[in-house]
């Protein structure tokens, strides 16, 4: 059956594709498209006029917007610092429950239950503990690092925020590198051992290559959620103290929403998408060139 | 390979359960200062409450009109997840088992918007959404998260219709089932551990997202989610710890029963979907 398309084939085609393709095009094809355009102009996001500057925005942020910057230079260590110890923590975690411990499953449980709550939330929690629990424990026990000014200060908001991304995403990838570890072929490292190299070693030169797949997707995953924080950012420190910890998807989000420049804040989240979309295929096709097989 | 339970595999496992109790002690703090009166809970932090009272929980019910939101939310989430099983699944065996030109491109399209981050086309998806009459209602967010949730779901179902036998479809083809029965009868039943993985991951997701509704909901009592009513109990009682505690307790607690009764399933979803890359 070969021939040209039945009637029953192009209905078929239609019902079957039309209402995913529909919706996805009206939802992120057409904004997408939009992004290229609305980044020209100084639309403020209720008039129905929409002027075209041009490149003015991006002039504008190129020269005078250094918050922009910042916020960036924010994201950026704040996603190198996250995705290796989400990383290092997940995996650890993975090898340390692929021991035959009799208390495993309800660990993985325990590890993984943060991520179901959303970012918004945790931060909140995050914020009671950081403020007065924390400083309840400091109390009791005199120790200062529970005494730091949290919330208060640049500095240990960064790390304020590193801690409750840690404590959220790491039991997601020690999923991840469960599975990996638990497909991995045993003899390997069985032959590793006879020839007499350290655990260390095994791990390094044998484990690591084996779930290098599990890695470029863990990378993957890690470096977006970072790149893109935003709930989390909100409820945690709202950018505080003094913007020092104001994501980019927060810069972005406050010059459309709160400043109501959205021809501005679209020329920022285009600038946003083309960094995120280099980055992310930098670390893929990395990784991908490390993935060996057993 | 099971190996022996040895002493060294009992410090491990006191080191893992020490581990796994520190990771529950920001729970512990929320919960049970959510059940202390205001001045205990700043006078006495760490320990457990000494009368145990209601009183926060029932005034944070109130404010934050609990039961509207929990139903919104429900609404949302179910109405959205039917609508993304049924439309992806639907798209993506077309897409496996008839490969034309148009099929591959919108596939090809899939996956490459799933690097678009929500930020860089939220601010024209307003635009787009006040012209198609989107603003402001439930419909509205249904229909971004059927747009939003294509990319990945008819991914993960590309990949599994592909492992289905094709002579199974033939045979029923043959004996005179008709094109649209073969996908209902036979070829959706056998995509249902993919369906669960995917219904399981995107609950999860819409459930908890904010910036989307806020967005496109706005912060109305009417219409907001649990994370919206959360967002603006906070705004209002940001220092009254008593009350935004229990407020906080109930926002999380039916995220928490829906995966302490589906965990396995979950965490093995979670496994299915990242496998691939």
């Amino acid at each position: 059956m070969k021939a040209k398309r039945s009637l029953e084939d192009w209905l078929h085609q239609f019902t079957f594709v039309a209402p995913a393709f529909v919706f996805f095009a009206a939802v992120m094809l057409v904004p997408f498209a939009l992004t290229f355009y609305y980044s020209f102009t100084s639309w403020n996001g209720v008039s129905n006029e929409v002027s075209w500057v041009g490149l003015a925005n991006f002039k504008q942020i190129f020269a005078n917007d250094s918050a922009f910057f910042d916020s960036f230079s924010f994201t950026a260590r704040y996603t190198i610092v996250s995705v290796v110890l989400v990383n290092l923590a997940g995996f650890l975690l993975a090898l340390l429950l692929t021991r035959p411990l009799k208390s495993r499953n309800g660990l993985r449980t325990v590890f993984f239950m943060p991520n179901v709550i959303g970012g918004l939330l945790l931060g909140f929690i995050w914020n009671f503990i950081f403020v007065r629990g924390f400083s309840a424990i400091g109390n009791a026990t005199g120790i200062g690092f529970f005494n730091l000014p949290w919330l208060g200060d640049a500095s240990t908001s960064f790390w304020a925020m590193v801690i409750v991304t840690v404590w959220q995403q790491a039991g997601y990838l020690m999923v991840i590198y469960i599975a990996a570890l638990s497909n991995m072929p045993k003899d390997v490292i069985e032959a590793a051992k006879v020839d007499g190299a350290s655990s260390l070693q095994t791990l390094w030169r044998i484990v690591v290559p084996l779930i290098m797949p599990a890695v470029t997707v863990s990378l993957f995953l890690a470096i977006s959620w970072s790149f893109k924080v935003f709930d989390l950012n909100l409820s945690l420190t709202k950018g505080g103290p003094f913007r020092s910890t104001e994501s980019v998807a927060m810069n972005i989000y406050n010059e459309a929403f709160q400043n109501n420049r959205f021809g501005l804040g679209t020329a920022k989240a285009l600038i946003f998408f083309i960094v995120v979309a280099i980055i992310t295929s930098i670390q893929v096709a990395i990784t991908k060139k490390r993935e060996v097989e057993a | 390979m099971e190996q022996r339970y040895t002493g060294r595999t009992f410090a491990l496992e006191v080191f893992a359960i020490v581990l796994g109790l520190l990771f529950l002690v920001p729970f512990y703090f929320v919960l049970s200062n959510s059940f202390k009166p205001f001045s205990e809970l700043l006078s006495h932090t760490v320990a457990l409450p000494s009368a145990p009272t209601l009183d926060n929980y029932q005034r944070a019910w109130e404010i934050m009109k609990f039961p509207r939101a929990f139903m919104n939310s429900l609404i949302i989430t179910v109405v959205s997840i039917v609508g993304l099983t049924v439309i992806s699944s639907m798209a993506a065996y077309r897409m496996v088992r008839y490969p034309s030109g148009f099929n591959r491109l919108a596939f090809g399209l899939f996956v490459a918007a799933m690097v678009i981050p929500f930020q860089s086309i939220m601010i024209p998806l307003v635009s787009v959404a006040k012209e198609f009459g989107l603003f402001g209602s439930r419909t509205g967010l249904i229909i971004c998260y059927f747009g939003f949730g294509v990319p990945l779901s008819v991914f993960l179902y590309h990949g599994f219709v592909k492992s289905i036998p094709l002579e199974i479809e033939e045979s029923a083809r043959v004996d005179g089932c008709s094109k649209f029965g073969v996908y209902w009868r036979i070829v959706f039943p056998l995509l249902k551990p993919m369906t669960v993985t995917i219904a399981l991951l995107n609950s999860l997701w819409i459930w908890n997202d904010f910036l989307l509704p806020s967005i496109v909901l706005g912060l109305k009592p009417e219409t907001r989610t649990i994370p919206l009513a959360t967002y603006s109990f906070f705004g209002q009682y940001t220092k009254q710890w008593d009350l935004a505690l229990a407020g906080l307790v109930l926002g999380v607690t039916p995220i928490i029963i829906f995966f302490l009764s589906l965990q396995k399933h979950i965490i093995e979803g979670i496994t299915a979907g990242s496998v691939k890359g």
